[in-house]
């Protein structure tokens, strides 16, 4: 990793006596797309509102290439700020919207003009350049917000929630072209969302925000087959979450026994396992219906409970014993049938540790 | 198509309470006011003889004896009261001195035979009083209210002239009452649009309590706001004696009695129909625009001005339009705190209305203040539809 | 405390807001009134008696309308207005009007008697024309109570007083401002004395052209000095507060708030101008009989001499006068020493004049 381009040193933030940001330390590469992923109130907003200026942090600095900015008004800081309803100036048009940092800039006239056109160009809004925000679609609203942002050139764009507002088929449009755009433009990127495929599909790490801490930082492949905590396995993706007992332990093979007396093999991972209770993750995509082919560690007898079909997949119950286990099944399985007795299998290194469930036990 | 037509009848149903409300209450009377300035049936229906016999008179001298014998007619005839009344009001309202001579002139017809008028009372021969019944008799219809409201009349000859000096001043109390009115506006938004700022941008009890104060002076009576105006405005009260004790000022400042104790009186009664339009502009503002405008780089300041301000005009033009409209129709609040100079056209108005009973007049002066506010309504939307164009 | 006879003018005490349009809702009322009157007409109304409110009223409830409500067994209603013959005019046209008796002033009573808005009063209810002073007398009213306008300073201030209007004219002997009632009656007479005019002789000047050139000349004089009053509670204030040295008012207040407020305000008898305010009965009013059993009980000598007690308004009826204890019948107008240098309104001047002198007015004091 470069050395960081953004960087966040004890970040403390509190509304009276709630902590929002609590002692946070985060490093932002130059031209990284990074995605500040969690529920609402886990401090993911503040963070970003600290970072463009709007909230001032109770403690700790933030530096971007180098220099602290948490003393900086928000107009000095020369960030471009994306806001979740875009926050156009209805009284302005579509060019003036966009020309407007320049002339807070003070930028001769012809540059102005000559860098909305370019702009507008890229966000393909050349033809709607007179109208009004109020005549136009969220998408394009959205652009001509991603316009604006991006005229001036700042050193860093921040984006809250900027997709939130628009339907689904929209949404995956955008997100490819702002991907695009990140590329193309070589940006720094910060972008809060609370949508895990968003972060997961746009960012090149994700950070994943709980209770004012970082639960986990990473690229989105690894956030998401590398949960570190039984919350990140949760809040990425669905996932069967099972707490077990440690029978042994050696290297990273893990014999474990479920609350319902189910006997797994599972790979360690990174959590430390000090004997005592684990929870450990199991994808639903990875447990496979009566695959006899596969050479799996991991093989139990188990009822069908419920199938819905969803297109592309099915998403099974099952019941092992008193366990319930969802899984993601193939559309043309035979064996997505109610009341069907089948054989699920899956690999030791699918079965994933992300936490010790109990600590007292653990110590114990 | 039946259910199209049923759903349209209870369409109307819904309707009628307005449509009876705007008809009975604007239209109606709208066209009664328009009506009365500009009728005057009652000589004609009085005095339908006299009308007949005048009709030829050359308006020099007397007229013949015929045509007074026919006048003296008409008076005998008129045994309804009122209707004497509303005839007596009429012509002493064109010609001082008709009600005493009317009114001696029917207790004199009581008998009947031929009578000399001049015997009567003197003025019967005099041409003025005969001149203002032949006017009056000549046609139900009339154009002299709308033109004394204007300060014209029609002279001997029967042409448009100005009145004499210093017999009405109508035009100059109609100017001055806009001229007030644009000076309360204008106030008004110079302390209500900041005010309205302030108030939506805190929250809670603060909001309240601004928004409380502001309202304050609409739920106090007139009489309690006016010992509050004399305790602050007079010579010896709260702004005088604050002046004299810093020493600004050592011969107390005219507050009272003058336009600008008009002019802070009425910006403190009018100020929440100002204050209340631009909040509820400002409120609805969404909450991010103001730190997108910093996030683009622009200083507080700018951004106020090239984003708040503009967004808020919605507010200041409804609030200006509801002030100056509401600040038109003021009269007492200029009698109690204005000068001499200071009085408003409703007061005139009134004047006619409750005290003359003259409603022709009365009407008038209020269809000219209406045919002159929709004029610069008129040309105040033309204005700002030009400005949005641009 | 200072509202004893709320208003004489056409100021009232109610918002402008309320009064703007008023010559639209005027109209409305009537036709308002007009089919309501139909409904209204068949149901019986309690007798409805209207004064000028504030403390008078008062006076006038408690010996007046609520010994004749416990008198008649029924409900009387009363309420109070602000003066204007329109008022009046507008109620009786509509139909049946909702007021029966109304305390109305000289000139009121003048304007609808000969225009017919007020029904004929039963003489012989009230004892004959003879027990009255002849200004109380007429077809349509009987008198209810004899008031002054005059001039008023606050004695604590100035201790050998104006005497006359040429003094309240002399802001070199006097220094200070002067407070008069907005409006053409009372102002023109007071200019006319304060010229040289001699009382007897005001309105045989006024009645000439020459006469009110020679008013408005002399208050031409005056007008840089002058604040003007509308409603009968301010020149109080006025004089209270020293925004004024002296100033025109209506005789009653001042002992008023002399008794209540411990002030010294004086009131010059000489050059005031006296008026009779009169009861009428509205016509067509449903309650007619009652209306004028009402008048004739508050005529009765000896329920009009209790009124001098709560305020210093003389009374029409000659035996009352004659009842009013020592002590209140000084300050009354009716007193024969307050009586010998004041004038009558000339009633019928004013009924003639009023409307073309009001716009005069109006005009002079525009510019």
């Amino acid at each position: 990793m470069d050395s960081p381009f953004i960087s966040f040193r004890q970040v403390v933030k509190r509304f009276g006596s709630l902590t929002v940001v609590d002692h946070l330390d985060l490093d932002i590469t130059r031209g990284e797309f990074i995605a500040l992923l969690g529920p609402s109130g886990s401090g993911k907003t503040t963070l970003l509102m600290m970072l463009a200026g709007f909230e001032q942090a109770t403690s700790g600095t933030i530096a971007v290439d180098g220099v602290r900015v948490d003393g900086l008004p928000p107009h000095k800081r020369n960030m471009g700020v994306v806001f979740q309803n875009y926050a156009l100036f209805p009284h302005m048009s579509v060019r003036d919207n966009i020309a407007f940092p320049l002339k807070m800039r003070n930028a001769p006239k012809a540059e102005i003009a000559t860098r909305v056109a370019r702009v507008l160009d890229m966000v393909k809004l050349s033809a709607m350049a007179e109208r009004k925000p109020a005549q136009l679609s969220g998408g394009q609203q959205q652009r001509v917000a991603l316009a604006r942002a991006l005229v001036f050139e700042p050193q860093v764009v921040l984006m809250d929630e900027p997709l939130g507002a628009l339907d689904k088929k929209l949404r995956e449009q955008m997100q490819l072209d702002i991907r695009d755009l990140h590329r193309r433009l070589g940006l720094t990127i910060v972008f809060v969302t609370h949508d895990q495929d968003e972060a997961l599909t746009m960012s090149d790490r994700i950070a994943v925000f709980n209770h004012g801490r970082i639960e986990q930082i990473g690229p989105p492949r690894e956030i998401y087959e590398l949960p570190r905590t039984p919350f990140v396995a949760e809040f990425i993706g669905e996932t069967n979450l099972l707490s077990c007992k440690v029978d042994s332990h050696v290297g990273e093979a893990v014999h474990l026994t479920t609350e319902s007396g189910l006997s797994l093999l599972a790979h360690a991972g990174t959590v430390p396992i000090d004997g005592g209770k684990v929870r450990v993750s199991i994808r639903p995509e990875a447990i496979r219906i009566n695959d006899h082919a596969a050479a799996t560690a991991n093989r139990v007898a188990a009822r069908i409970l419920d199938a819905v079909y969803f297109g592309d997949h099915m998403r099974l119950v099952a019941s092992v014993g008193e366990q319930r286990l969802i899984i993601k099944g193939d559309r043309m399985s035979e064996a997505a049938e109610v009341g069907r007795e089948v054989a699920l299998s899956f690999a030791a290194s699918d079965v994933w540790v992300v936490g010790s469930c109990d600590q007292t036990s653990a110590s114990a | 198509m039946r259910p199209d037509l049923s759903q349209r009848l209870k369409a109307a149903l819904l309707l009628a309470p307005l449509l009876a409300f705007m008809l009975s209450f604007f239209v109606v009377p709208l066209v009664t006011m328009m009506k009365t300035a500009v009728s005057d049936p009652v000589a004609t229906e009085a005095l339908p003889r006299t009308a007949r016999a005048l009709s030829g008179w050359d308006r020099t001298g007397t007229p013949s004896a015929s045509a007074q014998a026919a006048f003296a007619d008409d008076i005998r005839a008129l045994k309804n009261d009122e209707q004497f009344g509303d005839l007596v009001r009429r012509l002493n309202s064109a010609q001082s001195g008709f009600r005493s001579l009317l009114g001696k002139t029917r207790r004199a017809l009581d008998g009947s035979g031929a009578v000399d008028l001049a015997s009567i009372d003197p003025r019967w021969s005099e041409t003025s009083y005969w001149t203002t019944i032949a006017e009056a008799v000549a046609s139900p219809w009339t154009d002299k209210n709308l033109l004394a409201a204007v300060d014209l009349e029609r002279n001997a000859s029967g042409s448009i002239a100005a009145m004499p000096e210093g017999a009405s001043a109508n035009r100059l109390i109609m100017i001055r009452t806009f001229i007030t009115s644009a000076m309360v506006t204008l106030a008004c938004i110079l302390i209500g649009l900041p005010y309205a700022m302030v108030a939506a941008s805190v929250e809670g009890w603060r909001r309240q309590v601004l928004l409380g104060a502001v309202l304050l002076p609409l739920w106090t009576s007139l009489l309690v706001r006016t010992a509050a105006w004399y305790v602050v405005l007079q010579d010896n009260g709260l702004i005088n004696a604050t002046l004299k004790g810093l020493g600004l000022t050592s011969s107390p400042v005219p507050l009272m009695f003058n336009r600008l104790g008009v002019v802070i009186a009425m910006t403190h009664v009018l100020l929440p129909f100002m204050v209340l339009p631009i909040f509820s502009v400002l409120i609805a503002i969404p909450r991010n625009l103001m730190p997108a405008a910093a996030s683009l780089g622009a200083h507080p300041l700018r951004a106020f001005f090239h984003v708040l301000l503009p967004l808020s005009m919605r507010g200041v033009v409804s609030g200006a339009l509801l002030v100056f409209m509401a600040a038109l129709g003021y009269y007492i609040t200029p009698a109690l705190i204005g000068g001499a100079n200071d009085q408003m056209i409703s007061s005139v108005i009134a004047y006619y209305a409750t005290g003359a009973a003259n409603w022709g007049m009365a009407g008038a002066l209020g269809l000219v203040l209406l045919a002159m506010t929709i004029l610069l309504y008129a040309i105040y939307m033309r204005l700002t539809v030009e400005e949005q164009r641009a | 405390m200072l509202s004893l006879r709320t208003s004489l003018t056409t100021a009232s005490t109610r918002s402008d807001q309320a009064r703007a349009p008023r010559h639209v809702s005027r109209t409305v009322l009537l036709a308002a009134a007009a089919m309501l009157g139909l409904a209204a007409s068949a149901e019986a109304r309690d007798l409805t008696v209207v004064s000028w409110g504030g403390n008078y009223q008062d006076a006038q409830r408690k010996i007046y309308f609520q010994p004749f409500a416990a008198k008649l067994g029924a409900t009387v209603l009363d309420e109070s207005w602000d003066g204007g013959y329109g008022v009046l005019q507008a109620k009786v046209k509509a139909g049946v009007p909702n007021w029966d008796a109304v305390q109305v002033e000289a000139e009121e009573l003048e304007l609808g008697c000969s225009d017919g808005i007020y029904e004929k009063i039963d003489w012989s209810k009230l004892g004959g024309k003879d027990g009255f002073i002849p200004a109380g007398v007429s077809d349509c009213g009987v008198g209810a109570i004899v008031w002054s306008t005059g001039m008023a300073f606050d004695g604590d201030k100035i201790k050998d007083g104006p005497k006359t209007w040429a003094d309240f004219w002399d802001t070199k002997k006097f220094p200070g401002k002067r407070g008069l009632r907005k409006g053409a009656k009372y102002t023109l007479e007071f200019a006319l004395m304060a010229d040289g005019v001699p009382a007897a002789d005001v309105y045989k000047v006024l009645k000439t052209k020459e006469g009110v050139e020679r008013a408005f000349k002399k208050l031409d004089a005056l007008k840089p000095d002058i604040v003007w009053w509308e409603a009968g509670a301010q020149p109080l204030q006025l004089l209270s507060s020293g925004q004024v040295a002296m100033t025109s008012v209506y005789n009653g207040r001042i002992t008023a708030i002399n008794r209540t407020e411990g002030k010294h305000f004086g009131f010059v008898f000489p050059g005031s101008i006296y008026a009779v305010d009169s009861w009428v009965v509205l016509k067509g009013s449903p309650n007619k009989d009652a209306a004028m059993n009402f008048i004739a009980f508050a005529s009765q000598a000896d329920n009009q001499a209790k009124l001098p007690e709560y305020i210093a308004y003389g009374l029409p009826n000659i035996a009352a006068a004659k009842l009013v204890p020592e002590k209140y019948a000084a300050e009354l107008p009716t007193t024969p020493d307050n009586l010998k240098q004041a004038i009558a309104l000339d009633v019928g001047f004013w009924t003639d004049n009023s409307e073309e002198l009001s716009k005069r007015f109006n005009a002079w004091l525009a510019r």
